[in-house]
């Protein structure tokens, strides 16, 4: 194939065009790639909605129904081939376009879905009991232990003073002298 | 192969068998013919699993897709560096993994163990006799990695994508290192039980292996960490996902332990605790491993419904059983042989910290549980995930940090008023030094202000104890107060590697702590277009869209997202994020498309770039993006951690007063003979 100079030229003015074009900050729509299907699920473009932060505060308390066990956000943010979460964040948005509170978003969602919608059980009822148990457990162990350690030392404090000069064994030393060897130790490495 | 793997499967069953009949046999009738034939078991049950390890890694790289194992998990085209991780990225290859590696715990404990602690080696061949034998028989009854189909595919299923990763080849050994060498230290207890030898000795033989599961567990939990982070593209390290919470559970519990058996090595208190510490220790071990295996909790992690479910439930009750009857009818032996002199001491913030932590264990625990007793109870099975624990697990973790600060500062026995004084001023002026500067500096989020706060105190408390050590030397020896602190860990490892791994504890609470100060947002560029976000610390970052690219890799067809990015307007490079395709060797689709995730990690903050997908197939792409600070604190502190862990687990250098004590510990017991 042949190509005069004029042709030439207008082939090489073409591509610098095509170059400069495709260079331009954000111009037009962007080219088709190859093969789109390997790119995952087709997305529309971001809208407001879907950075709204009072819109991703509910949709950090409700499960996503696909099973991933992940709240709508973080599974429509994370798994972008998921089919259940883009439908569930368009719910939230239509109640909050109707002029409904968070509370109301949810209620309505605990209405449709059932309590395991939520991701975590609601503060109130029997359910805080699951809150509050392993606090309580804590707080029982340690005044237990708090009772038997006072118990511990003065049974010990008793054996001491029954044993009397024995339970300083055979040191002759002041209880000043004690302290002031129990300071030294206590300065020792180790 | 499989003929050959299934028969040394069979053949460790029945040596594993005979191996925990002659030991407890041989153990408790003194036959040493006995004894030394379950000795004998241990290695010939090692031999034969090995054998059929090395009979499924054949088929693996073979490409025997008649093996129904290598058609569900591999593929022609999968990257030899995954071909050796699909031995445990299943249920059955992954049992089998786990019964050679403890066949060999079990070996090494048999070599290892030195000639004073030889009494317990019978039982202890019994135990993880018996243990191995039970996993031998749950793959030869419901999961055997060499079943095979009726036909043989041209290609396999291939490797899910997100375990196509490094962590893949790390994390789940080193998880699966810890989990198994628990079997070490328990059987050594029950052996400890068994023999009636319940002095300081079996706590000297355990020690170690303890500190060996302990390493490799948080070695593994951190591993797991990273792989979370960087492979499943949600931003965060840790969900408390179920099974995360059952490799937890071991580790709180093995960590209280080695804060408790100081208190027996040197006070010959605390017996009956630390016995069943380890005891428990093992049934959580089991128990998570029931927890990953029987699709009872549905986990990212959990493998296919299965009815090995029921051989865990099973074999953990009868555990269970046994141990709570052999421990019953030994407290009688295990009484304590010194009394608390004050409340105000050591041993009472250690008993605490124990408190804490067994604490914490059982949050985790009732918070894995609880959506099965909500279902049973209230008919609702809730989510329980990071809004219910960091309710109820932070507030307890924090009060864990600031005793990590505290315990140290108290003495032995008994503490003074003067005493105590001097020993709190620095650490208490530097974590409320901590405190003023974070009010001031005007962060109002409770939770990371106190773990900073705390995290200053115990920072005090560690630098205090290598100051006071390293100047004591300085002092005594002449040498250079660097020398003298290198040499004070040297000569004190157990002490100062202890230290250590607090330093990295602190690190971990206040890189956690960054996590409540993340921010991102969603954007769909052109290339050329730009979405900024701003950083916690008040930096803008810009973020360009460049474009598209698609190309062919070994197993996958890969469009990848090229993104600039500037911060306050300088540029700092480029990021790169990639849908996955993967693909057999015929070119078929074989999972979902996957994502990596670009990350360009800090001091300060990690970017964290997603690509979400295209808009109709065009290069306009959808991204989030997301400053995650502190994340590289994480993985240095997993570092510190680790590198205290090995201090403390060095042979040789161990503390001169736990010598001495645990010296003036045994004339006291020989005495009383």
């Amino acid at each position: 194939m042949s190509m005069d100079r004029r042709g030439f030229l207008l082939a090489a003015a073409a591509t610098l065009g095509a170059v400069v074009q495709d260079s331009l900050a954000g111009s037009g729509p962007a080219g088709k790639v190859a093969d789109p299907a390997s790119a995952g699920r087709a997305l529309g473009p971001t809208t407001a909605a879907d950075i709204d932060a009072a819109y991703q505060v509910i949709e950090k308390q409700l499960k996503c129904s696909c099973g991933c066990g992940l709240d709508i956000y973080t599974c429509r943010t994370t798994d972008f081939n998921c089919t259940y979460s883009p439908g569930l964040h368009r719910q939230v948005v239509e109640l909050g376009q109707q002029g409904k509170t968070a509370q109301e978003i949810i209620d309505a969602f605990i209405a449709q879905y059932g309590q395991q919608v939520l991701m975590a059980p609601p503060k109130r009822g029997y359910n805080l009991i699951g809150y509050l148990l392993p606090g309580v457990v804590i707080l029982v162990a340690a005044g237990f232990l708090l009772f038997m350690l006072n118990r511990w030392t003065r049974v010990a404090a008793a054996k001491a003073a029954a044993a009397g000069p024995a339970s300083t064994g055979h040191v002759d030393a002041s209880p000043a002298e004690l302290e002031r060897l129990r300071r030294e130790l206590e300065r020792l490495p180790g | 192969m499989t003929l050959l793997g299934n028969l040394s499967l069979w053949l460790a069953l029945l040596v594993g068998l005979w191996g925990a009949v002659t030991g407890f046999a041989g153990g408790l009738q003194g036959r040493s013919d006995l004894q030394q034939s379950a000795r004998r078991a241990v290695f010939a049950m090692f031999a034969a699993l090995a054998l059929a390890t090395i009979c499924l890694e054949v088929a693996i790289f073979r490409h025997d897709f008649n093996v129904a194992y290598v058609a569900a998990r591999t593929s022609r085209n999968l990257p030899t560096f995954y071909l050796w991780s699909a031995l445990y990225s299943g249920q059955e290859g992954s049992l089998l993994f786990w019964a050679t590696v403890l066949s060999l715990f079990a070996t090494l404990a048999q070599v290892l163990t030195g000639a004073r602690h030889r009494a317990y080696l019978p039982f202890v061949a019994a135990v993880t006799c018996l243990v191995t034998a039970f996993f031998v028989t749950v793959m030869l009854s419901a999961a055997n990695p060499f079943a095979r189909l009726a036909f043989t595919p041209a290609d396999g299923s291939g490797m899910n994508p997100q375990l196509q990763n490094p962590g893949m080849v790390f994390h789940p050994p080193m998880l699966y290192l810890g989990y198994i060498s628990i079997t070490i230290p328990f059987a050594f207890a029950v052996a400890a039980l068994l023999s009636k030898k319940l002095d300081v000795d079996w706590l000297v033989a355990i020690r170690k292996w303890t500190l060996v599961s302990w390493l490799f567990l948080s070695i593994g939990l951190l591993i797991g960490m990273w792989w979370a982070y960087v492979e499943l593209g949600w931003g965060g390290y840790w969900a408390w996902d179920p099974v995360e919470n059952a490799a937890l559970l071991p580790w709180l519990v093995m960590t209280a332990f080695l804060h408790s058996v100081m208190i027996q090595e040197k006070r010959g208190m605390l017996k009956k605790w630390n016995l069943a510490l380890v005891l428990g220790a093992w049934l959580l071990s089991i128990f998570g491993t029931f927890l990953t295996r029987s699709g009872v909790i549905a986990s990212v992690h959990s493998f296919t419904q299965s009815p090995v479910g029921y051989f865990f439930l099973v074999f953990i009750l009868v555990a269970a059983a046994a141990i709570v009857v052999l421990y019953a009818t030994r407290l009688p032996l295990l009484e304590a042989e010194a009394t608390l002199e004050s409340i105000v001491s050591r041993e009472t913030s250690f008993l605490f910290n124990n408190l804490l932590l067994i604490g914490i264990a059982f949050a985790v625990l009732w918070g894995t549980m609880l959506p099965i007793l909500t279902e049973w109870v209230l008919g609702v099975k809730y989510t329980v995930k990071g809004a219910w624990f960091n309710t109820v697990i932070v507030p307890i973790g924090l009060a864990l940090l600031l005793l990590t600060g505290i315990g140290p500062l108290i003495a032995w026995r008994r503490a003074s008023i003067p005493n105590l004084k001097r020993q709190f001023a620095v650490p208490a002026t530097t974590g409320l030094f901590a405190l003023l500067i974070l009010l001031v500096a005007g962060m109002r989020d409770v939770y990371a202000i106190l773990a900073i706060a705390f995290g200053g105190f115990v920072m005090g408390t560690v630098v205090q104890e290598f100051g006071r050590g390293a100047t004591a030397r300085h002092r005594q020896f002449g040498e250079p107060l660097a020398l003298a602190a290198l040499r004070l860990v040297g000569r004190n490892r157990r002490r100062y590697g202890g230290y250590i791994v607090h330093t990295g504890i602190v690190l971990l609470f206040i890189a956690f702590s960054g996590m409540a100060f993340k921010t991102e947002t969603q954007a769909t560029l052109r290339p050329g277009e730009s979405a900024t976000l701003r950083s916690p610390y008040g930096h803008v970052y810009t973020f360009t869209h460049l474009g598209i690219s698609q190309y062919d890799a070994l197993n996958r067809r890969v469009t990848a997202a090229l993104v600039d990015v500037s911060i306050d307007g300088k540029p700092m490079g480029r990021l790169k994020t990639e849908k996955r395709q993967h693909v057999d060797a015929l070119g078929r689709n074989t999972f979902e498309p996957s994502t990596e995730v670009g990350i360009r990690s800090g001091l300060r903050e990690d970017l964290y770039v997603v690509l979400g997908g295209l808009v109709n197939g065009t290069e306009q792409a959808v991204y989030r993006f997301t400053i995650n600070p502190l994340v590289w604190w994480v993985w240095f502190g997993g570092y510190v951690l680790v590198a205290g862990g090995l201090i403390v687990l060095w042979p040789g250098g161990g503390s001169p007063a736990v010598r001495r004590t645990q010296a003036g510990y045994a004339v006291k017991l020989e005495a009383q003979r």
